[in-house]
Order: C-alpha cells, then sequence, then structure tokens
C-alpha cells in the first residue's frame, strides 16, 4: 500500500519549476479531470472520502456539492494562513511542490464552477509566497490557468494574497474578511461560505494539503485512494512533528498509523533520558494527551473518541523535563494575543485565563483558582462565533484535568516561597 | 490594605488595541476621503497601489497590499503614507488604520529597518526560545536600526528555536551563534547562510530522492 503522495520526490531539484513538475508527469490530472462531467469530479471527491487537512476534517467531496449550480459568480480560496502553533505543512507543500497545489485549484474550481481564485498566504511566508507567485506565473504561460485553460474553455483566474499577521485568518470566514480588506473578523454563520462567501457568492474554502491531494485523487481514482488509511479517514496526511523530539520535521503517514510509531519511530522520541508527558496530537488547539495513549491509532475517529481531535496533523510533544503550568501559560498567552476580541467570552475568557495561570506561577493563587478557570473554559466552549475561544478552553481544560496534582503542588511551592520571602523579608 | 488606583493597570488585555491609552480630541470630526487636489500622492506608490486594486472585485481588498506598499516607502504605516494610500483607493484614513492595527506585520508605530521577529510559541519555547530572545535582546542593545520582538509561531517548528530575519527563515540558532548573526544582519550579509530554512531537506526519509533525508 503506497503511503506517499504529497511528499513524493519533494527534494528533487527543480521541482517547484514547471518544467520539473511537468517531469515527474504533472498536471497530467488537470486534463484527466476537464475530460469528466463536472459533477462526476464532485461524487469522485466525495467517493475519496477525503477529509479536510486543516482542522475541520469536514468531507471535501460533501463541502464542493454545497455550492449552488447555476450561473453565478463563484469562488474557490485556497486556506494558506497556517497559523495554528506546531503546524509547519503547508509550508513545506508551497515552497517546494508550488505546481502540486495550482493543479489542485484549478481542478476543484472547476469541479464547482468557480471562475476565481485565491491563495491566502499568511505574510511570515514571504519566500513561499514568492515561489507561489513565480509558480502562478508559469502556470498562465503555459496556459493552466488563464480564460481558456488548455484550450478546454473553463476560466481559471488564481491570485495570490498575503496576509499581514493574524492567527484568526486562518478561520475560514475571518480569512474572507480579511481577503475582502476588513479586519479579520469571524463572520456569524450560517449563512455559510458555500452559499455567501467571498464577495457574497458561492466559496469553497479549503486548506492548502487538501486541494493538493485533490490531483492524486483524480490520477489514482477515488476509490482506490479510499482504499489507503483506515475507515472514515481515507488516505495519507502530513503530520508535522515539533516539539522535544530528536528528529523535527514533516512525516506523510498512512492514516491509521499508531502515534507511538510516529513519535518515536519517525521523529525519534524526546531526547536520551526523557519520557513524554504529555502531547498534543492536532497542533495547539487539541486538548492533550499524555503518555498513556501513546498507542492510539493515528486517525480522526480514534481520536475523536479519546476527546481530543486529529486537528491539522501537528503533533508537539512535551518532555518531563517541563511543567504543564509552563505550556499552559504559554498557550493561553497566544490565544489572548491572537483574539480577535469580538465575542467577550472569547476575549475575557481568554485574558483571564492567562491572569490566573500567571497567579499560579507568581504563587497568589488558591487552589480555587482551578476549578474557577475550568468553569471559564465552560463558558467559553460553543459561545462564540467562531472556535478561537474553544481551541483555547479545550486544551487547557484537558491539562488541568489531567495534571491537576501538578497544578496544585506548584501553587503550594510559589506560596511557599512567597510565604518565605515575606518572612525573612520582615525579619530583616 | 488601600488600593493605589494609578498602580492598576487598566486595559491590560488590550494587545490589539494600540493606541487604546492615547489622547483623543472628541470634538473634532473624523476625517473624510482625503481630497486628491490637496494630497500629494508619489506616483510609483499611487501607480502600485492601482494595480493592485486592479486584481480584485473590489478595491477594498487592496487594504493589505496598499499598506505594505506605505511599510516599504516609509518605513512603517505613517499617518501620511495611510493618508495617501486612502486618497488612491478612495476610503477614510481611519478605514485603513483600522486594519493596520489589525495586523501583527503592519507597524503603526516607526521601527528599525532589520525585522527580527523571534518564534516563541509552544514548540519553539520547548526548545529555548525564551533564551535565544534574551540573547538578542542583549547583543542587539537597543540599536535602533532594529525591529526585535517575540512573535506568535511562525511555522517553522522544525528547526526551533528560530527566527524570521527580513523575512528570511533561520534555525535552529544556537545561543552561541546569536554574535555572529547580529554582526551579520548589520553587515546585510545574508544571516548563517547554513541554517536557512530554503535550504533544509525534508525531514520524510521516504521523501529523499538523492541521498538527502533528515539533517
Amino acid at each position: 500500500m503506497t503511503d506517499i503522495l504529497l511528499l513524493e520526490g519533494i527534494d528533487e531539484p527543480g521541482l517547484a519549476t514547471i518544467e520539473g513538475y511537468e517531469r515527474r508527469g504533472g498536471y497530467q490530472a488537470l486534463r484527466k479531470a476537464l475530460r469528466m462531467p463536472q459533477a462526476d469530479l464532485v461524487d469522485q471527491l466525495k467517493v475519496s472520502g477525503l477529509r479536510g487537512r486543516g482542522g475541520a476534517g469536514f468531507s471535501m467531496g460533501m463541502k464542493a456539492s454545497f455550492l449552488p449550480q447555476g450561473d453565478m459568480q463563484k469562488y474557490v480560496v485556497v486556506n494558506a494562513d497556517e497559523s495554528e502553533p506546531g503546524t509547519f505543512k503547508d509550508r513545506e507543500l508551497m515552497q517546494k511542490n508550488p505546481h502540486q497545489l495550482i493543479e489542485g485549484i484549478v481542478i476543484a474550481a472547476y469541479a464547482v464552477g468557480a471562475t476565481k481564485s485565491f491563495i491566502y498566504i499568511r505574510g511570515e511566508y514571504e519566500h513561499q509566497a514568492d515561489v507561489l507567485d513565480a509558480a502562478i506565473a508559469e502556470a498562465y504561460a503555459r496556459g493552466y490557468l488563464g480564460e481558456s485553460v488548455l484550450g478546454s474553455g473553463v476560466t481559471c483566474e488564481l491570485h495570490l494574497h498575503r496576509g499581514a499577521g493574524a492567527y484568526i485568518c486562518g478561520e475560514e470566514t475571518g480569512l474572507l474578511d480579511s481577503l475582502e480588506g476588513k479586519r479579520g473578523n469571524p463572520r456569524l454563520k450560517p449563512p455559510f461560505p458555500a452559499n455567501q462567501g467571498l464577495f457574497q457568492g458561492p466559496t469553497l474554502i479549503n486548506n492548502v494539503e487538501t486541494l493538493s491531494t485533490v490531483p492524486h485523487i483524480v490520477t489514482m481514482g477515488a476509490e482506490e485512494y479510499a482504499r489507503i488509511g483506515v475507515q472514515n479517514s481515507s488516505g495519507t496526511k502530513l503530520v508535522s512533528v515539533s516539539g522535544n523530539v530528536r528528529r523535527p520535521g514533516n512525516y506523510e503517514i498512512e492514516l491509521g498509523m499508531r502515534s507511538r510509531d510516529i513519535i518515536y519511530g519517525l521523529a525519534g522520541g524526546p531526547p536520551e533520558g526523557r519520557d513524554v508527558k504529555l502531547w498534543f496530537p492536532g497542533g495547539s488547539s487539541s486538548p492533550v494527551l499524555t503518555k498513556d495513549d501513546l498507542d492510539l491509532s493515528y486517525d480522526f475517529d480514534t481520536l475523536a473518541k479519546a476527546g481530543t481531535m486529529l486537528g491539522s496533523g501537528a503533533i508537539i510533544v512535551v518532555d518531563d523535563s517541563n511543567s504543564v503550568v509552563d505550556v499552559c501559560h504559554k498557550l493561553a498567552k497566544f490565544y489572548a494575543h491572537e483574539s480577535c476580541g469580538k465575542c467577550t467570552p472569547c476575549r475575557e475568557g481568554t485574558s483571564w485565563t492567562v491572569k490566573m495561570v500567571g497567579r499560579i506561577k507568581d504563587g497568589t493563587a488558591t487552589p480555587m483558582d482551578l476549578d474557577i478557570m475550568a468553569s471559564v473554559q465552560d463558558h467559553i466552549i460553543g459561545n462564540c462565533l467562531c472556535v478561537l475561544g474553544d481551541a483555547m478552553a479545550m486544551p487547557v481544560a484537558s491539562m488541568i484535568a489531567k495534571f491537576r496534582g501538578e497544578f496544585e503542588a506548584q501553587i503550594e511551592a510559589a506560596r511557599e516561597r512567597r510565604e518565605q520571602a515575606f518572612l525573612t523579608g520582615v525579619g530583616a | 490594605m488601600t488600593i493605589d488606583p494609578s498602580r492598576i493597570a487598566r486595559f491590560e488585555h488590550g494587545s490589539r488595541i494600540p493606541g487604546w491609552d492615547d489622547a483623543v480630541d472628541l470634538e473634532k470630526d473624523p476625517a473624510g476621503v482625503p481630497d486628491p487636489a490637496s494630497t500629494p500622492v508619489p506616483e510609483d506608490l499611487r501607480a502600485e497601489i492601482e494595480a493592485q486594486m486592479a486584481r480584485y472585485p473590489d478595491r477594498r481588498s487592496a487594504a493589505i497590499p496598499a499598506l505594505y506598499a506605505v511599510q516599504r516607502r516609509y518605513g512603517w504605516c505613517s499617518p501620511e503614507g495611510v493618508e495617501q494610500a486612502a486618497c488612491v483607493m478612495r476610503v477614510t484614513p481611519g478605514y485603513l488604520t483600522a486594519v493596520a492595527t489589525f495586523y501583527d506585520m503592519l507597524e503603526t508605530r516607526p521601527v528599525g529597518r532589520h525585522a527580527l521577529y523571534v518564534c516563541t510559541n509552544i514548540s519553539c519555547s520547548l526548545c529555548g526560545a525564551d533564551e535565544l530572545l534574551a540573547a538578542l535582546r542583549e547583543e542587539v542593545d537597543g540599536d535602533p536600526d532594529f525591529n526585535l520582538r517575540g512573535f506568535e509561531c511562525l511555522g517553522a517548528c522544525d528547526i526551533a528555536p528560530m527566527a524570521s530575519v527580513n523575512g528570511q527563515y533561520v534555525g535552529p540558532i544556537a545561543l552561541d551563534e546569536v554574535p555572529e548573526l547580529v554582526a551579520q544582519i548589520r553587515a546585510g550579509e545574508p544571516p548563517l547562510p547554513a541554517k536557512q530554512l530554503e535550504r533544509r531537506p525534508s525531514a520524510d526519509p521516504k521523501a529523499a530522492v538523492h541521498g538527502g533525508g533528515a539533517a
């Protein structure tokens, strides 16, 4: 069974150029797709079982089928605002194989009848944006983009839009607002982007990895692709492993691989003499798991059953030399900084969590603070327009639940330190 | 215990609202769309912004590209620059200021010309990013030429701890390489060439074609 599609030959010199990509059989999938009726193509995407690789894991074929039929201006928007802490897979795909993504975009745009497409890339990825700009120009010159793609009469315009540093613009409606030139505040849903998205037109939004997979599905056939992986989690997935591991990096795996084999086998595990304390299975927004969970199968359903999520496929490993309180503080600070401020539970909840974890660190907290913190998380989840607040609340709540003893010990130790310092001051 | 009100930091959460505490003249009317007759705009800036506007169905989509153009020209989103961009785009300066203050990479205060962002998020801090930032702070030593700041996840956890040097990703940076790195930036040389992300092969052994593989 093949388990390498996206990263195949990724370091081959010249792959980022159109000649290099065509030499490897590039843009043949597009030719094949253009000969298929659009409805068949959407069906193929459904049959493949491909689930969105950006975080939510929603079926891509279903999403594509939600777009209304008919003659209207539709859009495809590529979410390349990869900002989830721990995630760096799209960066590698865009930098080293940009044409794979462009081919996927053209196929998806044809399938849903969109004539205009945008790639929204985060502003920090300057080199990757330059690579994509060059690749788009090449694709226009060869007729893969433009008014009549390969003479078929199908129009596909593609434009790269650079963001300017905001995590919230990775949220699909925040991204749309940002692309329309506003502050990147998420919108109320429904209406969903499939009905009213960019400039009020029906819009298909997908992650870079999802669209990069599309040419492979067309080439090998949806049934064949669906045979890779496990039930409800078909295909291969890039996992970005980072943190306390010996060989951090992107690895392409067949979904359903044992987590231990990814962390220890591929990434080399924690440094000598250290053990895994906790790990995030799908970016910093996913509830944490411990070393007891290392034998879980790495796929959407198993992780969901374990109370967490596969998310963007970013595994962050924290070894036992680190304090869980420090990790919690970093995490909460990140979300407090990135909260757009539109919804009160998220804006206030994130900043209060930072303050409370800060109190635990400096010794002014009481054990009751842990209960307050846990209740703040309860009040965030499900009460905002988007899931940014939930993305902090879920991992923080899971850390308190799983490492409560350590939080309490740290409160007590810090309190004693303060008391000692005070008594010394009084004595002097 | 009495509380001294002046010691309570108000709105300390406001990471996204710079200027919150600045004095505001409430009597003044908000600025309208600038009048082209009284707002001189440099020709190249105008051309660049107009070219961006032409790429979108709605001209306002060019807000971020226009502000980038202003920042490239003036070093930051200065009030004059924002007014010029607003004049070309036919929006109010307030509209563009609202956008500029939302995004981390658009500077609403004058900054040094060398952008040095150090990722201090989870993966990098597990690998010593906070120490790296402190060492860089010490080495840069308040040099106004530098715009050194801790940044949220830059999407390069595989080279942690890392920094973005004028857009160029470099890592992993060892603490003893800090003086060399800062000297290279000052001299305008490429930063730590051997550690640039662009040259790093994929970590996945299956992806290696010419005996590459993990570094």
